[in-house]
């Protein structure tokens, strides 16, 4: 009654068992391949970093400057030049405008994240590892930052110490490392009681040593998932603060303060503020999909395979 | 067959599809039958595909596998190709499944008769009421204690013995008409794994339902299973009766599992250290150790652990130490490592006092004593390279770099039997016994003289677990290194250890060498380990639980008790009034093995007497019982 399937034979098993053979020798490919959407999304990011730079100097006017009577032209060819994109409410070159405000825009709100990265990830780590007292004057003064509203505070620091980029970039890149400081050290509580390093520690490893090499490796893919969302909140804050008046000074042109701006013109039909819309959009998502992808490559196809 | 056929598998064929698009076989053709009132054993190492054959009876597939042909039929229906709304009523409703962990099953914040009443009650199969009073039979039936109310009870409120016997409970509440048990017993130690078993097979029984019982430990299948199935990469190797299988294998396969299972604990077993390791110093000793969690109040822990604790460990030899979860196996290695300060007590190193806390010991001391973890999946950082894990060490405490540090890694890996590429893998690229023997290659890599191992065959399965012990043996051999080696496995301490201790509460019940303490007269606890142990003989659980020291001591719990012997409660033996009240003094017999119990050694020879009395009486009844012997 015994049955034996014989598409194996016995002793090639016994083989395989003794050969150590659990995986195979070969270490499994580790590709780093983005996907076309990566690909894609890295382009539109790279297109607007060149923008940035050579902006000025490709587009056809001057930012500032105002030609013809009518605002919220569409596009057109005129005695004045080509619009290719329209004209805004003070009847300005859209394009130009865009090309310019990429500086702004990607400048400071990059800068600005950087900078929260900076002192979230160090101040939330550092809580994490050492605990006690530090971490608990460290979370309480983040907790008092993180309970006034974003714009108010921004409103009043601007207030008291005027408007200027590096006040812009300080005053964001403060606010939001409230948040980062937050995740940064959830993540590093997670980590920190894991038997790895509790192995590292068992070792007489340094702090240092536990933050750099055990700590924030296992921390990067998440902070870089939440840094393509918290950029995004950048750019929309600096924008509502170019729209109080308080961000970007005017005439200099950033696209947050180009969307409120021309917000009024979507009624009679313009395109103005569509534009600058679309050029956050493009550049925000993009820098997602990139993280995504990154995140989704280094993980998930890996996993996949051991299953 | 006589009997009604109920669920058929044929030619099932699943598979994963890689990056690339091709196909990875998992299943490659796997047939069999289940009739029933029939127990049907899926056996094979991880990796066999067990788990995925039987989730297959509920039409289900794990991420990123695919049935790529085949059919499960249960009563002649082909459940593959069935409408997503039929498979839902199979699931839960014919088919029953419990998982390996009841731990992680159960939802903390819903009641245990909710939740056992749940589906049968969803799936129309029985209203609330009828379930309520169904599952009040079970519990019965499953022999839990406070039967009455235990549905009343959370989750955290029962052990974890109780809640992998609740998980059978919730499966049967909706009368299946087939179960599927993958690992049930697994994770539990070996008293646990006993009461879980009998009320299993008593309600599997009572109940006539057929079974699919998933696991790698042919000593529970022979307790439990009427059909066996062997499996290796996917493919039946081997299928027949119990009987067939356990006693007259005929696959070279089936054969190695059975080497794979560990013999049973005896005496003669012990290996005696290489001599050549031996010092006049002990290597690490821990003295009157009292220690625990919650801080220190008055020298005395608030949450007591470890109670008066003497261990030494020589160089060179191994010293295991068992008892069931909880009793604070772990915990003394966490002291002698430095991660848990002790509240009293001493720890010498060569002869040295080591500080309590990590901290305050120096390097050369810390590089002494390494400790291995017990899950290599979270015990070796997931974004470092082999390389660099096991390179660290030799930096850290011997500054070796460059050139030097790659050229010892790979000596290391030797070392460990893994190649020398494996230096630039990543951990998750590794199968299980790899990890762990990375984990181990990491201890090592320091050139410690202590190596403190927390349960690290338990995760493993059999063929891999052996693999590593064997490992462990050679490294012993090879480098002169002491073990402190805790298992709740008391067959692995037996094959590996010179020197046992037994720990129970919190307190050191037994111990000296390995020969003496497997051999008459036990401490009462000694002997239920040993006696639970399972045996690869058909009948086995029956005839043990025919055993004094089984009845009771299965029965009850752990009990904390803060004078007297702790294990009074569960003690065939307990002498009233004495017991309960008076800390137990020490027996000295020869070769440094103690016994802490209020018996006299005549008594125990007695117990030990009387226990053979009852193997003649089997003897008459045609069984033999070799886990007694007469000195």
């Amino acid at each position: 009654m015994t049955q034996q399937v014989t598409s194996k034979k016995e002793e090639e098993v016994i083989a395989e068992l003794d050969s150590f053979a659990e995986l195979p020798d070969s270490p499994p490919k580790r590709k780093f391949r983005l996907t076309w959407v990566g690909y894609v999304s890295s382009a539109v990011v790279a297109f607007w970093l060149i923008i940035c730079v050579i902006g000025p100097s490709i587009a056809p006017f001057h930012e500032m400057d105002m030609e013809g009577d009518d605002s919220f032209l569409p596009a057109y060819s005129g005695e004045y030049g080509s619009f290719y994109l329209g004209t805004d409410y003070l009847s300005r070159d859209t394009l130009s405008r865009i090309l310019y405000g990429a500086r702004n825009t990607i400048g400071i709100s990059l800068a600005a994240t950087l900078i929260a990265y900076l002192i979230g990830i160090t101040l939330g780590i550092l809580a994490a590892v050492k605990g006690g007292w530090i971490d608990m004057g460290i979370s309480r003064v983040n907790d008092a930052i993180l309970a006034l509203p974003t714009i108010m505070l921004g409103l009043i620091v601007i207030a008291a110490l005027g408007s200027s980029i590096p006040i812009l970039i300080g005053t964001a890149a403060v606010i939001y490392a409230t948040s980062v400081f937050r995740i940064a050290r959830a993540l590093g509580q997670d980590i920190m009681v894991q038997d790895f390093v509790e192995a590292a520690q068992t070792r007489g490893e340094g702090i240092w040593w536990i933050i750099r090499a055990e700590v924030l490796p296992n921390a990067a893919m998440p902070l870089a998932t939440d840094f393509g969302l918290r950029l995004v909140f950048v750019v929309l804050f600096i924008s509502s603060l170019s729209f109080l008046g308080l961000g970007v000074q005017p005439p200099a042109s950033d696209w947050g303060s180009m969307v409120r701006g021309n917000l009024g013109g979507l009624t009679y039909g313009s395109y103005a503020a569509i534009w600058p819309a679309l050029a956050i959009a493009s550049f925000t998502i993009a820098v997602n999909l990139i993280v995504d992808d990154i995140s989704a490559k280094s993980g998930g196809s890996l996993a996949k395979k051991m299953v | 067959m006589a009997k009604e056929k109920l669920f058929e598998v044929v030619d099932l064929r699943i598979s994963a599809y890689d990056d690339e698009g091709v196909e990875v076989p998992i299943v490659r053709g796997v047939s069999f039958d289940i009739h029933k009132g029939e127990v049907v054993a899926l056996i094979g190492e991880s990796g066999s595909g067990k788990t995925t054959i039987s989730l297959a009876s509920l039409a289900y597939t794990k991420p990123g596998l695919h049935f790529t042909g085949g059919q499960a039929k249960l009563y002649g229906k082909d459940v593959l190709t069935m409408a997503p709304l039929e498979q839902r009523e199979i699931r839960g409703g014919n088919v029953a499944y419990l998982a390996q962990s009841a731990a992680a099953t159960f939802n903390p914040a819903i009641t245990i008769g909710e939740q056992v009443t749940e589906s049968a009650v969803l799936h129309g199969r029985l209203n609330q009421e009828e379930a309520t009073k169904r599952a009040l039979e079970l519990y019965h039936a499953l022999e839990l204690p406070g039967a009455d109310r235990i549905g009343l009870r959370y989750p955290h409120q029962v052990s974890g013995g109780q809640l992998q016997r609740l998980m059978a409970a919730m499966a049967l509440c909706g009368k299946p008409d087939l179960m599927v048990l993958d690992e049930p017993t697994t994770a539990l130690d070996v008293t646990t794994q006993i009461e879980v078993l009998k009320a299993f097979k008593k309600v599997i029984r009572e109940e006539n339902s057929a079974a699919i019982y998933v696991t790698h430990d042919l000593a529970v299948v022979a307790q439990i299973a009427d059909h066996i199935v062997v499996l290796y990469r996917g493919e039946i190797m081997e299928q027949g009766s119990a009987d067939q299988i356990i006693n007259h294998p005929t696959h070279a396969y089936t054969k190695r599992l059975m080497e794979a299972v560990r013999p049973r604990p005896e005496s003669g077993m012990g290996v005696d250290a290489s001599g050549d390791h031996d010092r006049v110093i002990d290597n690490i000793e821990v003295r009157n150790m009292t220690a625990g969690y919650g801080g220190i109040v008055d020298g005395e822990p608030v949450i007591p652990i470890l109670k008066d604790i003497n261990v030494s460990v020589k160089n060179g030899h191994v010293v295991g130490v068992i008892g069931e979860s909880g009793c604070g196996k772990s915990t003394l290695a966490r002291v002698m490592a430095g991660m848990l300060q002790p509240a009293r007590g001493d720890i010498i190193l060569d002869g040295k006092t080591l500080e309590g806390a990590l901290k305050n010991r120096n390097l050369d001391e810390l590089q002494k004593v390494q400790f291995v973890f017990q899950m290599a999946d979270t015990a070796l950082n997931p974004k470092q390279l082999i390389g660099n894990i096991i390179g660290r060490p030799l930096e850290f405490y011997h500054g070796l770099t460059g050139r030097e540090k790659h050229a010892k890694v790979a000596e290391i890996l030797e070392m460990v039997e893994l190649p020398a590429a494996f230096a630039n893998r990543y951990p998750m690229e590794l199968s299980g016994g790899q990890k762990q023997r990375i984990n181990l290659a990491r201890a090592l890599a320091a050139s410690p003289e202590v190596m403190l191992c927390d349960e690290v065959t338990s995760a493993l399965d059999s063929i891999v677990g052996a693999n590593v012990i064997k490992l462990l043996t050679s490294l012993r051999d090879k480098t002169g290194v002491s073990f402190v080696f805790i298992s709740h496995d008391l067959s692995t301490v037996a094959s590996f250890a010179d020197e046992i201790v037994v720990l129970y509460a919190g307190r050191v019940v037994e111990q000296g060498p390995t020969d003496e303490v497997l051999e008459p007269p036990f401490h009462p606890y000694t002997r239920l380990l040993i006696s639970s142990v399972p045996e690869m003989r058909i009948g086995w659980l029956e005839d043990t639980m025919k055993r004094r020291e089984m009845a009771v001591g299965i029965a009850r719990g752990v009990e904390i008790t803060a004078k007297g012997c702790p294990f009074y409660n569960r003690c065939p033996l307990a002498i009233e009034g004495t017991c309960q009240t008076l800390i137990p003094p020490t027996l000295e017999l020869e070769n440094g093995h103690q016994i802490a119990c209020h018996l006299t050694l005549e008594d125990l020879q007695q117990a030990e007497a009387d226990a053979q009395r009852i193997l003649l009486g089997y003897e008459k009844l045609g069984h033999d019982d070799p886990q007694i012997h007469v000195p």
